[in-house]
């Protein structure tokens, strides 16, 4: 190609790139603003006769993925499935529920982008999270707690505190925040999810894994040489999770789990996966009203 | 933009390590590429195949299994952090596709010449480091490049096995802020600024070369 040829090339490469980067960067805002827009859940819900539901796939007792069947199991699933059922009751409509995994990163995103309708996924109530989304009624008492190895001499979160001591804890956590309240000498290393957080215990990366005792039950279930200490140092009672301002779908969920709570198939999802966690008596989580 | 001033000092703490593991991965994996290029095209047969496993291993495995292997495994026999284990899975990665772009730079140079160095008296070592390496670089470079915009790219890998670099605050403040959109926003921006850069060095770098050819 001659020089004027090649350089008339350019420019058209060029603008033709610079067009697509424009046009790009509109159409990726007008999604977003098409995304922010309100939009009434419950009313989606009706009409498309299904909650899609983000649960956890990584987190024994709550939801974690059967291998066999590719569907996640625990107690927020079968929280979940009893809901959708106990609304469809309420409005007089056949429900499905639907389930889509989520990570703790992930979930609030995927509200908010409409994704999921709501979220079963061991997500304590806070006041900051409580801006961004809208919670339903407490469904299960959690409190921050401690796992570390049984022979490793730790017995509460003041024997963490110290530089040499390294705390595991997962992004995105309430306990991620808290535990340099508790123990601000100590270093804090974020995984991406309770399974890394648990293979990186067992790899001496770090000496303990702060997050919620309901979880760390379920990994000292399954890792016998580790148990939970310390008592719980918050009280962080888990909350279904909705996109901001859906009083409507809220009100629903609060009237289906006070039912459920009132009927007895609360107490009964919670023998079914709470009644053999070793070192934790199930009745005091049971509901009595 | 205020995400971005709240979190200056985190971000610019993951900027640090990511450029600094940058580094000493793109260090690492040319020595070591380049030092395995040269066993796989030497005459001992033994050499050959080492350096044919070597590449085929570490260019056939995911880069996270390499991380977590050390982060995990190696860790428990020889204390790292994550930072480290990192590095240290991101350079033997790199350095396996560095050898194969080192070691194609070296087979576009004549047999003839390697042959005449010999004849006239130069070791195979002295013949590679004065006659064959020079000129293989010069072929090479254009496919290091690559590599080493993607070693910068994959040292988000760090993130995983909680290695501080850049992934890893961004994931941290888009967790906090529940801002995830911005958040990857201005990760991807710092990323740009390491990448950028380099990408018109390599390219400034050919064309000086082709002037001097």
């Amino acid at each position: 190609m001659e020089k004027a040829k090649k350089r008339r090339f350019g420019l058209i490469a060029t603008i033709i790139l610079a067009l697509a980067i424009v046009l790009g960067l509109f159409w990726a805002q007008q999604t977003v603003a098409h995304n922010a827009k309100h939009q009434d859940t419950l009313t989606r819900v009706k009409k498309s006769g299904k909650i899609v539901w983000g649960t956890k796939a990584d987190t024994k007792l709550f939801g974690l993925m059967d291998t066999k069947t590719g569907q996640s199991e625990g107690f927020d699933v079968d929280m979940a499935k009893a809901v959708t059922k106990q609304i469809g009751k309420q409005i007089g409509e056949k429900l499905t529920p639907s389930f889509v995994t989520v990570s703790t990163a992930s979930k609030i995103q995927l509200l908010k982008n409409t994704n999921i309708d709501g979220v079963f996924g061991v997500m304590t109530i806070t006041p900051e999270r409580a801006k961004i989304v809208d919670f339903s009624q407490p469904y299960f008492p959690a409190g921050q707690s401690l796992l570390v190895k049984k022979d490793s001499g730790i017995k509460s979160v003041n024997d963490l505190n110290d530089p040499s001591k390294t705390v595991l804890v997962v992004v995105g956590t309430t306990a991620a925040q808290n535990i340099k309240k508790f123990a601000p000498k100590a270093k804090t290393i974020a995984l991406q999810d309770y399974a890394s957080a648990m293979q990186a215990l067992k790899a001496g990366q770090g000496q303990a894994i702060s997050t919620d005792n309901a979880i760390l039950y379920g990994l000292a279930t399954e890792n016998p040489d580790y148990q939970v200490v310390g008592g719980t140092l918050t009280n962080g009672p888990y909350g279904a999770a909705f996109d901001h301002d859906q009083k409507p779908m809220v009100d629903q969920v609060n009237q289906a789990i006070n039912t459920m709570k009132k009927n007895g198939v609360y107490n009964q999802l919670i023998k079914k996966w709470f009644g053999q966690v070793p070192g934790l008596d199930w009745h005091d989580l049971e509901v009595h009203e | 933009m205020s995400l971005f001033e709240q979190n200056f000092s985190v971000f610019l703490q993951g900027f640090g390590h990511t450029l600094l593991a940058s580094i000493f991965a793109l260090v690492g994996s040319l020595i070591l590429g380049t030092i395995f290029a040269i066993m796989q095209v030497t005459n001992s047969r033994t050499a050959r195949s080492i350096g044919n496993i070597y590449v085929q291993v570490f260019r056939n495995i995911p880069l996270l299994i390499i991380t977590l292997f050390f982060y995990l495994a190696v860790a428990k026999v020889i204390k790292m952090t994550g930072f480290t284990a990192g590095t240290i899975a991101l350079t033997l990665y790199t350095s396996a596709f560095i050898a194969e772009s080192v070691r194609a730079g070296i087979l576009s140079i004549e047999a003839g010449q390697m042959e005449g160095a010999r004849a006239n008296g130069l070791t195979f070592g002295q013949a590679m480091r004065v006659i064959i390496l020079p000129q293989a670089f010069k072929v090479a470079i254009p496919s290091l490049g690559n590599q080493f915009i993607n070693l910068v790219k994959n040292s988000s890998i760090l993130a995983f096995v909680g290695g501080l670099d850049l992934m890893y605050q961004g994931n941290i403040v888009a967790a906090n802020s529940f801002d995830t959109f911005t958040t990857y926003i201005i990760i991807g921006l710092f990323y740009l600024v390491i990448t950028l850069p380099l990408s018109y060095y390599i390219q400034h770098l050919e064309h000086k070369l082709k002037k001097n050819a």
